[in-house]
């Protein structure tokens, strides 16, 4: 069964804390990776690796420059 | 038919490093290019690197290691039978260098090969001697991994510009009683051979950085722990751990992931950058100079780079 937007963003929150160390409570759709949470590209592929161990969806490199904003990446995840 | 009857073990004998002078900071590159030293430090960890002048050749830089490390051995020019050096940017592809370099050095008609595994050749080349010194193909190898990259790179391009630079490093390696350079774990991924490239002889090198961090901080460390396995040594055993250094970010990880809590990780990258194949034999031998590792200890050596190519193993340090 597909994970609710919810549940996705919360585990995004987690694994961005982690990763980054950005509050998991401002991890929010609308925000932009690199402008609005200063994240850098390695740290994108950190965030892709874990999102994959979480969800069971494979991120790839080619893709990771089309998910700017968190809304992207839950898209991508539920799609 | 017969056969010579080798030795036990190998052991590394000494270690030598060579860096050119001219320090090159991030400021100095931000000068040139869009970057900052910011921008560089929180995304590959250094802060300044080594590169040599038009009148430094990678013959130079080797040669100077590996005068240095025959030294510190002990050993005579006359002893050493092998010289083997990784290295994957020789000015021209004939002749090869270790010839050139172990002339220069004075040892005279020693079998002379250089190995192309990248960043990953001192490994393979130090597997390679250590196999030999059992066999009795060789008593004692020079084993010298040797980068001039500067020659490689566009000086424009911000993603490879800051990371690469030159210098040398080189090991002798000796016949043991007891076995002090473990066994090899190597392998590769040639599917990713674009991820690192100099595409032809009139273009520079590029990296598809995200590819190369994914592959390394999530597939190295099982070759690590293998290595480990293979030598009979826990991870709580080892002095250090000398991951090749690419990059702080990986040298980090790899580090997190290995759970060595009593090793001295290398970070050498930060005053030195990424020397491919001189990376590991040169922190090695900066870290011995400081005294940061005890005569014996263990080390956890760590090749990875272009091809993809990989190779760990164990060594205890002169």
């Amino acid at each position: 069964m597909a994970m609710s937007e919810q549940e996705i963003l919360s585990g995004l929150g987690e694994i961005v804390n982690e990763i980054a160390g950005v509050p998991a409570d401002e991890v929010t759709p609308e925000k932009s990776f690199v402008d609005d949470l200063d994240i850098d590209s390695l740290s994108m592929v950190e965030i892709a690796v874990a999102a994959q161990d979480k969800f069971g969806v494979e991120i790839p490199d080619d893709q990771l420059k089309n998910l700017k904003t968190v809304k992207d990446v839950i898209n991508f995840i539920q799609a | 038919m017969m056969l010579p009857s080798g030795s036990a073990g190998a052991r590394i004998l000494s270690f030598g490093g060579h860096q050119p002078s001219n320090v090159v900071t991030n400021e100095d590159l931000a000068e040139k290019i869009d970057t900052t030293d910011e921008w560089i430090q929180s995304r590959v960890g250094i802060a300044e690197r080594r590169v040599a002048g038009p009148e430094e050749s990678l013959q130079d830089m080797a040669t100077a290691a590996g005068g240095k490390a025959l030294a510190a051995s002990g050993l005579e020019a006359g002893d050493i039978d092998l010289v083997v050096v990784a290295t994957c940017t020789p000015e021209t592809p004939i002749p090869n260098i270790s010839a050139t370099v172990a002339d220069r050095m004075g040892i005279a008609s020693p079998g002379a090969f250089d190995v192309n595994a990248a960043c990953a050749g001192f490994c393979y080349a130090l597997s390679v001697a250590a196999d030999a010194v059992r066999a009795g193909s060789a008593r004692h190898v020079l084993v010298i991994g040797a980068e001039k990259l500067s020659q490689w790179l566009d000086w424009t391009d911000r993603t490879t510009c800051v990371i690469f630079a030159d210098g040398a490093g080189a090991a002798v390696v000796g016949p043991s009683e007891t076995p002090a350079i473990g066994p090899v774990v190597w392998g590769s991924a040639g599917d990713k051979h674009e991820a690192i490239s100099i595409a032809s002889r009139d273009t520079y090198l590029t990296q598809q950085g995200q590819t190369v961090f994914r592959w390394a901080t999530t597939q190295l460390n099982a070759a690590a722990n293998d290595a480990l396995d293979r030598a009979g040594v826990s991870p709580q055993d080892l002095a250090a751990f000398v991951p090749h250094q690419a990059n702080l970010r990986i040298v980090e990880s790899l580090a997190r992931k290995l759970g060595a809590t009593d090793a001295v990780v290398a970070r050498d990258i930060v005053t030195a950058g990424n020397t491919s194949a001189a990376s590991i034999p040169l922190a090695l031998s900066r870290m011995l100079e400081r005294g940061e590792i005890a005569s014996g200890g263990k080390v956890l050596i760590l090749g990875f780079g272009a091809g993809l190519t990989y190779a760990a193993q164990v060594i205890e340090v002169p």
